[in-house]
């Protein structure tokens, strides 16, 4: 039998096909830090997936992230896979999914935009293009990709 | 009072063609108001507010002049000297407090985007008179005015831009309004001042490809109209870089012999050398025409704000 890198747990969310590197970005873009956290997470790093493929995997014990969360784990790993776990068992098993507008989640590239000056406001973008994740900023207009080097 | 015709004017990109449209004919309406030769007090008790984070000549004087013209009247600041934002007040609050004290706003800011986030936080109509290197929207609206009026037309005019066309925000966005009416685009710039890639794009997502042309001679052979700016000394770093192309084009009557007869040359000024000003004689200069255009867009842009005809 094949050994598990990861142990299976018994309740919470499990993260899985999160593009290879990207698992510590995956958290930060969730807000998850030590010091909000009272459970367990496990982080695999570069392991092979069913089809051979590179992938990480995060697992968060005792929580079940609602919709709203993880759609940002679109924005930095858009084939992830999010599995909800209750006694061992996947209850839901769901994609990812871009949400068609991002509030908050991402710098603008910009560094003249306003919303990189010390205004009291929230950036905004509309997505643009999917493949690659091409993102357009409401108030300087500027079109932006490589979102993994601007989360907030 | 109407409908108005639309919340804000922040960007050329929020506008249709036939809404583009619909302000130029309401601008050639104003004319007679904009000349002193007709009186209108359709804004009476109506104030605009100017609040202008950098230094500007024209577009200032212009919306002062088109507001007192209808009737309205103005107040505001031209630098942050001795304002409350010297003592470190940020813009979001300054908006909230000036829109009540104001009618409608017209706003010029270095940074990107700063019109678009007055316009999010204040219930007043927000006018964009200059965010950074991004859109400058009235300007563009004088352009194709200023155009439309000489040539009768823009669908299918041959338009060389000539200069800046990196850090210049007039021509970004009027390029792309010139793309949208279906004008031919020729390009001409120094190396290190060429159209940025995303300009481009949007240009050609309009289905206008763009050409470019390595001399200015080859470029106004076939051009109705030569539209250039100004090498923004303030946008270098580097005096020595600002040297090297400050002087790489001239106008003069001499160039001009090289292309069509009735070749306008328009200029959103202020000119430092690169019109030569025995140009200023010459039916090719449109530029003075094009400023003295900023009185009437801008009051139809005004009256269209706030719901008002005269």
């Amino acid at each position: 039998m094949k050994e598990l890198k990861v142990q299976p747990i018994r309740n919470g969310t499990v993260i899985d096909h999160i593009e290879s590197g990207m698992a510590l970005n995956v958290l930060k873009i969730l807000g998850i830090t030590s010091d909000n956290i009272r459970s367990t997470i496990s982080v695999a790093m570069h392991v092979r997936s069913k089809k051979g493929e590179w992938k990480d995997i995060v697992k968060i014990e005792d929580r079940e992230l609602f919709a709203r969360e993880v759609d940002r784990i679109a924005l930095i790993s858009p084939r992830a896979t999010i599995n909800i776990i209750r006694d061992y068992n996947v209850a839901e098993k769901r994609k990812v999914k871009i949400p068609p507008v991002i509030r908050g989640i991402v710098r603008c590239a910009n560094p003249n935009c306003i919303t990189n000056s010390n205004e009291p406001v929230e950036t905004e973008f509309s997505v643009i293009r999917e493949f690659p994740l091409t993102l357009k900023c409401h108030f300087c207009d500027r079109t932006q990709s490589r979102v993994e080097e601007y989360i907030i | 009072m109407g409908k108005p015709a639309f919340s804000d004017f922040v960007s050329i990109r929020d506008f249709t063609k036939e809404q583009i449209n619909e302000i130029m004919r309401n601008a050639a309406k104003m004319v007679p108001y904009a000349r002193g030769e007709k009186k209108t007090n359709v804004m009476s008790g109506k104030i605009l507010g100017t609040l202008f984070y950098e230094p500007s000549t024209r577009t200032k004087l212009s919306f002062e002049a088109a507001m007192l013209r209808l009737g309205g009247a103005t107040m505001g600041f031209s630098s942050t000297a001795g304002t409350s934002i010297e003592k470190g007040e940020n813009f979001s609050d300054t908006i909230r407090v000036t829109e009540s004290y104001a009618d409608i706003l017209v706003i010029r800011h270095p940074l990107e985007g700063a019109a678009r986030l007055a316009a999010d936080l204040s219930e007043k109509p927000v006018i964009n008179a200059g965010d950074g290197a991004g859109q400058h929207p009235t300007q563009t609206v004088l352009d194709l005015y200023t155009m439309l009026e000489a040539k009768g037309k823009l669908e299918g005019l041959n338009i060389v831009l000539l200069g800046d066309l990196k850090f210049g925000r007039t021509v970004h966005s009027l390029a792309e309004a010139l793309a949208m009416f279906g004008a031919n685009l020729t390009l001409v710039a120094p190396s290190s001042l060429e159209m940025p890639r995303d300009v481009i794009n949007q240009i050609e997502s309009m289905g206008v490809k763009p050409n470019y042309a390595h001399s200015l001679e080859e470029a106004i052979s076939d051009a109705d109209i030569l539209y250039v700016t100004r090498i923004q000394k303030e946008r270098f770093a580097d005096p020595t870089e600002y040297a090297k192309v400050s002087g790489s084009y001239r106008i003069d009557t001499k160039l001009l012999k090289q292309a069509k007869s009735d070749i306008s040359v328009m200029h959103p000024l202020p000119r430092v050398n690169e019109i030569d000003p025995e140009v200023d004689r010459t039916p090719h200069s449109l530029y003075f025409r094009q400023a003295a255009n900023g009185i009437p867009v801008r009051m139809a842009v005004l009256c269209m704000l706030l719901g008002v005809e005269p």
